[in-house]
């Protein structure tokens, strides 16, 4: 079974690559202007991803395994308060990729059983409260642009996690 | 560069001890990675190659002539939503807010496209909406977009 799906995936990703190629192609031809700035943005992207996927694939392998799902349960989960938001903005503000990097983890961490304004936290701090990005953001738009900007958002962060959590039984979620 | 660095450093160390722990479970644990990189590879270039074909039909001469000069109501709402649909890497987009502001433009049009720029992304909710369900990333993407709104209106107040 598990074979079975490892080829089914590895057909999809073929198959994927082929599709690329192709719009490629198309775009080369009939836009020739924009294909060359596509596919400088995709080479950037493409090496940026390849750099960091694969790390933060192999974390979250290792985590499924060493971290039972009590302890996700008890730091991230309903009764964590406001340990488990802090803990969530801890995690987002570390150093990784763009955020769709992100949403495999957060499916992980709602699976283990993390509340939803946990893992919403846990994004938002991802997309706009990261530690480097502060640091470039600063330096292009000044020292108080970057502090209002942080604490806005922080502020963001934190409520539309509360209200998405209100906003959703978990039961409705119907998790894979 | 450096955050790919301290990253895969970070991985190999807890795999290194992982290891050292067991084997077995090591092994286990990259089966799983291995596993969930195949299964998520193609959305992750289905997004890269939309991005690419995105940001060459917006190309940030585009994205200049309409957040630059004087602020509007209709610019902030312009400016959020086209961090909305573009995804620009944060190096590009920072030092292209940054001299947007230094030939004019408003702080709070600039806070709200870099706030929706990475918070609220059209080009992965597929991906999304997949990993965590319809509610999820209706809500946050709405909610964030409201937010950056907010924020943009604060910050042109504070600064």
């Amino acid at each position: 079974m598990k074979q079975e799906t490892m080829a089914g995936n590895f057909k999809k990703l073929v198959l994927f690559l082929g599709l690329t190629a192709i719009i490629l192609i198309l775009m080369r031809y009939f836009f020739p202007e924009q294909s060359a700035v596509s596919v400088e943005v995709m080479k950037n992207y493409s090496i940026e991803i390849a750099l960091i996927f694969p790390p933060v694939l192999v974390l979250m392998g290792l985590a499924d395994v060493w971290i039972p799902e009590d302890m996700v349960k008890n730091y991230l989960g309903k009764t964590s308060g406001w340990k488990g938001i802090l803990l969530s903005l801890f995690l987002g503000t570390l150093p990784t990729g763009p955020l769709f990097i992100a949403f495999p983890v957060a499916a992980e961490m709602l699976k283990k059983g993390a509340r939803i304004s946990n893992v919403v936290v846990f994004l938002g701090a991802w997309a706009s409260l990261k530690m480097p990005q502060i640091g470039v953001e600063i330096q292009f738009l000044g020292l108080k642009f970057a502090f209002y900007r942080a604490m806005l958002a922080f502020i963001a962060v934190i409520s539309i996690a509360l209200i998405t959590e209100k906003m959703i039984l978990r039961s409705e979620l119907n998790l894979k | 560069m450096i955050v790919a660095l301290i990253i895969n450093v970070i991985a190999i160390g807890f795999l290194v001890y992982s290891f050292r722990r067991s084997a077995r479970e090591t092994f286990r644990a990259l089966k799983l990675a291995l596993m969930k990189g195949l299964k998520l590879a193609p959305w992750m270039i289905g997004i890269i190659v939309l991005i690419g074909i995105i940001l060459s039909f917006v190309p940030p001469e585009v994205i200049e002539r309409y957040l630059g000069g004087e602020m509007t109501v209709y610019q902030v709402g312009a400016a959020a939503l086209l961090g909305t649909i573009s995804m620009i890497p944060n190096l590009i987009a920072l030092p292209l807010a940054g001299s947007l502001i230094n030939s004019g433009a408003s702080y709070t049009t600039i806070a709200a496209f870099l706030t929706t720029l990475t918070m609220v992304g059209i080009v992965t909710m597929p991906l999304e909406i997949k990993l965590l369900g319809k509610k999820i990333t209706f809500w946050r993407n709405l909610l964030a977009f409201f937010f950056a709104i907010i924020i943009a209106l604060i910050i042109g107040f504070l600064m």
